[in-house]
């Protein structure tokens, strides 16, 4: 690390000489929020472009690949519910309509703009523990200033949500047994609930819904979903890390009952106890 | 219970100065600012420490503990173990006065930077009317001791001495929130949070939140509610593009 | 020698508090060019520790209140012993104070039409208390303090200059007042960052500086309390009144030690908090004073009812007047039936949701919950009286602020008269804005009138300068005396003999040891230099501290009856005889002269008369009433009495 001589050490400031004096384990949360994030990072990046396992024969569509809308889709039948019209190219997700929009609204979420500033981007790694730059002008100027659109990120993150929960639901009704619960099913609905609270405890979402008003007592039912979306926006971080997790999951699931690893359990309908 | 508790306290001014060791006398139920006091009484008596309300109330007494921005007066000795040394350090953002006292004048030029709050012109005094709803979010901010820990901890300024002259600090964003959430309040100050106060530096990585003795929730109240104010009028496509039209005609 | 700082202004405040800042407001608005000088740094005066609210009959909770309401209540606190007049304008012009707040930015809780919240609190007949949540002070004196920055943003604009016509010497500390020819020239005193000296020279000064709570062991009261406006005006040449009466709070904190003193709001009994005993009584039932008999609820039911309505209930014994439940408290506690650590408990854990108590009262939660691990919410408070408030300070003219010396002007805590024996809650952040104001308009008003302005007598500067290094210096043949040493000696002095109850042989005793005190005072000697050097800081402060703690005992002494803040185990009673007699404190004559005296001078303190209420005042309240605290032949002019008179 180089020293910032404008920093702690800056003329004037105490002398104290240890660039921190903090004796706590600082270092564990970022680490820990790096080792996650690169984790998710290589799965995710692996799972996009593998463009196989990504559908199950009990109409289970991992939402890595959802909307499905590459030609490349025709390979798992059924998997499409959009229509497929992009090239079918092996750099081309087959949901390369909705991944990049969903990269962007996580990378220009408020909380995970503070993981990584924090965990890859050591400013500051944590609290009172000096920054290893030697300028720093935070998000004033491109490309950082670029995390103000995090707003037009979330409203295609709803739609891409109702696209997620069109998948999920879809996925109870199996085209020869009716409707049908598995596993499976669960799995998708519980990915979905998560993701529909990450997204609405955005704190776009919060501002939109109402943060932006002066007078609440004029709009009050604008206030009600501001004091609930309010409620969740505390949560967002803990729905931020469980939804990286649950899509991991969900689609870990999926691709092992696509690759006929396991097979998925069915609790109701035919076949099913 | 009754020990003899270690530590180690900053002593110097703007030349220069060091950490000393002492071994003071610690009693049950006593925060740090109460073994200084002693330190004071029996060792050092020249010890220079900012205090006053002992309370958590006034915000004077903030200073640095164990390397983390905290009150003296409201850091329980119950915090550390018996054998533990405790590090007692001014505020490292502000120039250093004497020992633990910093020059925190920083922050008093940056408050008259704000523009006040502006009344509404047809309101005689008596006749305001506000709703308890339409005034929480500003009085969480309201609640404010002023004791700069957020200045303090805030790496903007800790970690870049020439970001001072372009960043007013969390302190005094809220302030700007507060102002701006303010039923009544009839002035603009969105584009000032901007380009005037920094609100662009910040990149909300909440150690101001994580200080703040009041528990304000200073980033997810204020610092984002103001990004995302200051996003609807300048990064908003939209509105860029529907002010642009306007300004055609 | 060393060097001074030197400034000219119209009018110079010392303390930054609730009167000192709205003062300053006042005297800046009236053009005058206006310095305020704080001990701490600006916007962390005392006022801060305020919680309840700010008392102000605008009938926004219920409109039967009124002035007139608010004015009797406050005469009832004090026993009849207040300036009337104070109290009579404080009445009257408190909501107008309020309000004024709001367009400095102000933001109190509302009720459900959009007005300002009032909450009820210990001997204000209706909800009356402008508040926010328990952090009222904080908003009271951050408004103020905002409003000066926007005065500052005025200027700038106009002048180009922040501090062209309002400066704040923030961390300085005022030593002497000088004076020409007896009337105020300036002050000196020193910056507590540099320990350079400075000199302020103005024409008028107000002193705003609180109270004198320091001296005490117990106290809600910060390090800055120390008694700096009384003893700077007694050395002026001005008098003190009623120093005797010495609010203890009832509800301090008593555990951990290192916090015991600090406050617990009124509001918490205001809102519904309970005092109870180690047997689980609420024994306040047991302790409504003859002259409030038929006021307060005689069961716990009718008391339970009155939170919900007030028209058809009477208020709960625990909200009786600050003094009452205190000294309530003390015979518990001395009668064996305290908690663990020697208080009380207040109960509001039993008697409201837990989310409720942390939205009425944050800022108790969080302190009992950071300080003593205590969840408010789940468990009762340990509870104790606290020495608060000082009821008596500077003799002024009601109207303006004035004190006896030409330019001399006080308001607030280091004020006296509008209290009489006992302050309500509530009334002090009242106190601070009405008469703030009020002195820093005389002081404009006197300056404007000025014919000639009063010279800094340098000379005086000087010896000011020799006197505040003297600790500095050890004299010869002495043994050295510790500051802190003689500051914990000070105040077991003032808390185990002129405390809660008073005794003629404590005090006696007290006035002896304060006598042994004042010889070692004169051999402190501190260590380090002068730069931010708190030893030296308590070495000068410690002669107000024992100037005044003199003019507590020996008024306590002569008042030979209990009132209010004053409670004498040898004199129980309320005397009427005693109710118009004030006890007036001045520099002794042979004192060597105000500021050439020694050390800590010598004080007197002598009977006077103060002046009868008006009539229309008197008759605000009915003759049985007020027979509980007259003497038959002041009431000859009642009303009530000259109609049977007529009738007869």
């Amino acid at each position: 690390m180089t020293a910032t001589a404008g920093g702690v050490d800056a003329p004037g400031r105490a002398e104290v000489g240890a660039r921190t004096l903090r004796t706590d384990r600082w270092w564990l949360a970022p680490a820990a929020t790096a080792v996650g994030l690169l984790a998710f990072v290589v799965y995710g990046g692996v799972r996009t472009f593998q463009q196989q396992y990504f559908f199950a024969d009990e109409r289970y569509l991992t939402p890595f690949y959802s909307p499905c809308v590459s030609l490349g889709c025709a390979s798992e039948p059924g998997a499409a519910h959009f229509g497929m019209f992009l090239p079918d190219h092996p750099l081309i997700p087959y949901a390369a309509l909705s991944l990049p929009f969903l990269l962007g609204f996580r990378l220009t979420c408020y909380y995970y703009r503070k993981a990584y500033y924090r965990s890859f981007w050591l400013s500051p790694p944590a609290c009172a523990v000096p920054e290893p730059h030697a300028q720093y002008s935070g998000e004033t100027r491109f490309p950082l200033i670029l995390q103000n659109v995090h707003r037009y990120f979330f409203y295609v993150a709803v739609l891409v949500s109702l696209v997620n929960t069109y998948d999920a639901l879809v996925a109870f009704r199996h085209p020869t047994d009716g409707f049908v619960v598995g596993v499976g099913n669960l799995v998708l609905l519980v990915n979905v609930a998560l993701l529909w609270l990450y997204t609405v405890s955005c704190h776009s979402c919060r501002h939109v819904m109402g943060g932006r008003l002066t007078h609440f007592s004029k709009h009050p039912v604008r206030y009600r979903l501001w004091t609930w979306i309010s409620v969740l926006n505390t949560r967002h971080m803990l729905f931020a890390w469980v939804t990286l997790g649950t899509l991991v999951l969900t689609d870990l699931y999926v691709a092992l009952v696509a690759a006929g690893t396991i097979t998925d359990f069915r609790i109701l309908g035919a076949g099913g106890m | 219970m009754t020990y003899t508790g270690r530590f180690r306290v900053w002593r110097g001014d703007a030349e220069g100065g060091a950490l000393h060791d002492y071994e003071v006398e610690v009693n049950e139920g006593e925060v740090v600012l109460d073994v200084l006091h002693r330190l004071q009484a029996t060792q050092t008596p020249d010890l220079a420490v900012r205090w006053n309300c002992k309370a958590g109330k006034c915000g004077s007494c903030s200073a640095e503990i164990d390397g983390r921005p905290r009150l003296l007066c409201m850091t329980r000795m119950s915090a550390f173990a018996p054998d533990d040394v405790v590090t007692v350090t001014p505020m490292r953002t502000f120039p250093v006065l004497r020992d633990l006292v910093t020059d925190v004048s920083f922050n008093y030029a940056k408050a008259r930077e704000v523009p006040s709050f502006s009344p509404p012109a047809d309101l005689a005094p008596g006749e305001y009317r506000m709703q308890q709803v339409d005034v929480e979010r500003s009085q969480e901010f309201r609640k404010c001791i002023e004791c700069f820990l957020c200045q303090d901890v805030c790496h903007v300024v800790r970690d870049h001495e020439e970001n001072k002259e372009a960043f007013s600090g969390p302190r005094f964003l809220i302030r700007i929130a507060e102002l701006e959430m303010h039923p009544l309040d009839v002035a603009d100050r969105v584009d000032a949070a901007q380009d005037e106060h920094g609100l662009g530096r910040c990149n909300i990585t909440k150690c101001c939140t994580e200080v703040c003795p009041e528990g304000i929730k200073i980033t997810d109240n204020a610092l984002i509610p103001m990004k995302e104010r200051v996003a609807g009028r300048r990064y908003d496509p939209l509105v860029w593009l529907g002010r642009t039209i306007s300004r055609r005609r | 020698m060393t060097e001074t700082e030197r400034h000219d202004y119209d009018v110079l405040v010392i303390g930054a508090g609730g009167a000192g800042l709205r003062a300053a407001i006042a005297a800046r608005e009236r053009g005058m060019r206006t310095a305020v000088v704080c001990k701490s740094l600006f916007g962390k005066a005392h006022t801060v520790m305020a919680e309840g609210g700010c008392a102000a009959a605008m009938g926004n909770v219920n409109s039967n209140d009124s002035w007139q309401v608010h004015y009797r209540d406050t005469m009832r606190g004090g026993k009849f012993l207040n300036s009337w007049r104070m109290a009579e304008l404080h009445a009257q012009e408190a909501p107008d104070r309020v309000w004024e707040l709001e367009t400095y930015g102000a933001l109190f809780d509302r009720t459900d039409d959009g007005r300002i919240h009032q909450r009820n609190f210990g001997g204000h007949t209706y909800p009356r208390l402008a508040h926010v949540g328990d952090r009222t002070g904080l908003e009271l004196i951050r408004s103020l303090q905002q409003r000066i920055v926007a005065l500052q943003q005025e200027d700038h604009a106009a002048t180009g200059d922040y501090e062209s016509h309002l400066r704040v010497f923030a961390e300085c500390t005022v030593t002497e007042l000088l004076t020409d020819d007896d009337a105020i020239a300036g002050a000196f005193g020193y910056r507590r960052e540099s320990g350079r000296f400075i000199e302020i020279a103005a024409p008028a000064v107000v002193l705003a500086t609180g109270g004198i709570g320091k001296s005490f062991q117990v106290t809600s009261n910060s390090w800055e309390y120390t008694g700096d406006g009384h003893a700077l005006a007694l050395r002026a040449g001005a008098n003190l009144v009623d120093m005797e009466f010495v609010q203890f709070h009832p509800t301090g904190m008593v555990w951990p030690p290192s916090v015991k003193g600090i406050l617990v709001t009124e509001g918490v009994r205001g809102d519904g908090g309970v005092l109870k005993n180690s047997e689980g009584e609420r024994f306040m039932f047991r302790y409504v004073p003859e002259v409030f008999t038929g006021q307060y609820a005689q069961s716990e039911e009718e008391a339970d009812r009155w939170y919900e309505d007030q028209e058809s209930n009477r208020r709960t014994p625990d909200l009786l007047p600050r003094d009452e439940v205190a000294r309530a408290i003390n015979t518990e506690v001395k009668e064996g039936r305290g908690s663990p650590h020697g208080g009380v408990y207040l109960d509001i854990a039993s008697r409201m949701e837990s989310e409720e108590i942390k939205r009425r009262l944050p800022s108790m939660y969080h302190q009992f919950k950071e300080l003593a691990d205590v969840d408010i919410t789940a468990e009762a408070m340990e509870v104790g009286p606290t020495c608060h408030y000082v009821m008596g300070g500077i003799e002024v003219d009601p109207d303006t602020g004035r004190s006896s010396v030409p330019g001399l002007f006080a308001a607030g805590e280091c004020a006296s008269g509008m209290h009489g024996s006992n302050r309500l809650g509530g009334n002090s952040l009242s106190d601070l804005l009405v008469f703030g104001r009020r002195a820093g308009l005389g002081a404009a008003d006197h300056v404007e009138a000025l014919d000639r302005r009063p010279a800094v007598d340098e000379q005086a500067v000087g010896m000011a300068a020799a006197r505040a290094l003297e600790p500095f210096d050890a004299p010869p043949g002495t043994t050295a005396e510790n500051p802190y040493t003689l500051h914990t000696d000070l105040q077991q002095t003032m808390n185990d003999l002129v405390g809660i109850i008073r005794t003629d042989a404590e005090m006696i005793s007290a006035l002896e040891r304060l006598d042994e005190l004042r010889d070692r005072v004169r051999d402190v000697v501190v260590e380090g230099h002068r730069q931010y050097n708190p030893g030296w800081h308590l070495a000068l402060d410690l002669r107000n501290m024992l100037l005044v703690g003199e003019a507590v005992a020996t008024s306590a002494l002569l008042r030979t009856e209990s009132r209010g803040g004053h409670t004498r185990d040898d004199y129980p009673d309320l005397d009427p005889a005693w109710r118009r007699r004030v006890l007036v404190t001045h520099l002794r004559d042979d004192a060597d002269g105000g500021t050439r005296g020694p050390v800590v001078p010598r004080l007197v303190v002598e009977p006077a008369e103060r002046a009868a209420m008006r009539d229309d005042l008197l008759a605000l309240f009915e003759l049985a009433e007020l027979e509980k605290y007259y003497t038959a032949d002041e009431l000859a002019t009642h009303p009530e009495r000259s109609g049977e008179r007529g009738t007869a």
